[in-house]
């Protein structure tokens, strides 16, 4: 089965972001497909590669990065909700004027409507959020 | 792209401004209309506050998208459900929300009304018939 | 067309789980998750209603959601099913669709 995944809040913040890798993780091991895994509102901020969190706590962005290493994730950041809350790719920076980037390369900025496409293309959609 | 059409349901359950999910999940909206995909629109409990008239944020410094509704049947985005109990809960009527309507090009550019006021059995029927139901 | 229901709130912050219940069909399918675990237990002021809703519809209760906030499976209400985050996704596939009461 093709799951699409919407994570809607930040990491640390709010339990969305952990419990939509869990599920993802789980589908992947039962050889369920992800066709993509979508972040939206604060959900953007799981894509930033400078998090820096305590030793002793789980990394929640590298771990998504690994899980989309594994298994070939198409992770995508929405654009609009993105620039808003300055997660910044290199097209961006560019476009944007802006002296830097942020996101890890993991993840991809793209539009909304590669949420829709999602939710098109797979059986399920599953959404986490606050 | 996939010729399949599914029945898209959005759901809103949130007031505006005090979150942007509100705002957000309008944008989702406007951009998937372009999928050409059967879309209705579900606003229950805080989400009717959504489509109060008159709403007026200079006093915040937000951007009012309360207007970007009204063009919600310019993009063919025309079943808008309102539920009553969360109406009556909340002390309001259909007086209160804004007047969305499309145009029928089929019936010489009649406009037509967009919201349909239904009972909370009616919704969870709308919710069971939905196979994709997007939340924010 | 079956559903399974998403609830992610504690019941005494949020009405979410009370509007789930009453807009989930019979058969629906409703998951109890995060802070939505609380709803699950026993002897809490919700307790009568949840109860009141197993006629109806089937539920059930992220485990690792409730071991992380101190609550063992003898305090979940008789008729809740515990569940993994493998049962999960199999609760997500075999019903229709997801609707998530965020």
């Amino acid at each position: 089965m093709k799951f699409a995944i919407q994570v809607n809040e930040g990491p640390y913040q709010h339990q969305a972001s952990d419990s939509a890798y869990f599920f993802t993780k789980a589908a992947l091991e039962k050889g369920h497909e992800v066709f993509r895994v979508f972040f939206y509102h604060d959900g953007v901020n799981n894509s930033s590669r400078l998090t820096t969190p305590p030793q002793d706590d789980r990394n929640i962005v590298n771990r998504w990065a690994e899980l989309a290493e594994q298994h070939d994730l198409d992770m995508v950041v929405c654009v609009a909700a993105a620039q808003r809350r300055g997660v910044v790719d290199e097209g961006e920076m560019q476009r944007n004027g802006k002296d830097a980037t942020n996101i890890h390369p993991r993840f991809r900025i793209s539009g909304l409507g590669q949420l829709v496409e999602a939710a098109i293309q797979s059986d399920r959609l599953v959404v986490f959020g606050d | 792209m996939s010729e399949t059409i599914k029945k898209f349901l959005y759901l809103n359950r949130k007031a505006p401004y005090g979150t942007i999910y509100a705002w957000e999940s309008l944008e989702v909206v406007l951009i998937g209309a372009a999928f050409d995909q059967d879309v209705s629109l579900a606003f229950v409990e805080d989400g009717v506050y959504q489509l109060t008239k008159d709403q007026d944020t200079t006093g915040i410094g937000m951007k009012n998208f309360s207007p970007t509704y009204a063009a919600l049947g310019d993009y063919e985005v025309k079943k808008i459900f309102i539920e009553k109990e969360s109406l009556d809960e909340r002390g309001l009527t259909l007086d209160d929300l804004q007047h969305l309507v499309w145009e029928d090009e089929d019936d010489d550019w009649a406009e037509k009304d967009s919201i349909k006021l239904v009972s909370r059995e009616e919704m969870t029927a709308l919710m069971e018939d939905a196979d994709v139901v997007f939340s924010f | 067309m079956s559903t399974l229901h998403t609830v992610n709130k504690s019941p005494f912050e949020k009405t979410s789980l009370d509007v789930c219940l009453s807009h989930a069909g019979a058969g629906a399918s409703v998951l109890l998750l995060e802070d939505g675990v609380y709803g699950a237990t026993k002897g809490t002021a919700v307790e009568t209603r949840v109860k009141q809703a197993l006629d109806s519809v089937k539920l059930f209760v992220l485990g690792p959601d409730l071991k992380a906030r101190g609550l063992s499976e003898d305090r979940v209400i008789e008729g809740i099913s515990v569940v993994d985050y493998a049962g999960f996704v199999d609760l997500a596939a075999e019903n229709d669709k997801v609707q998530a009461w965020l």
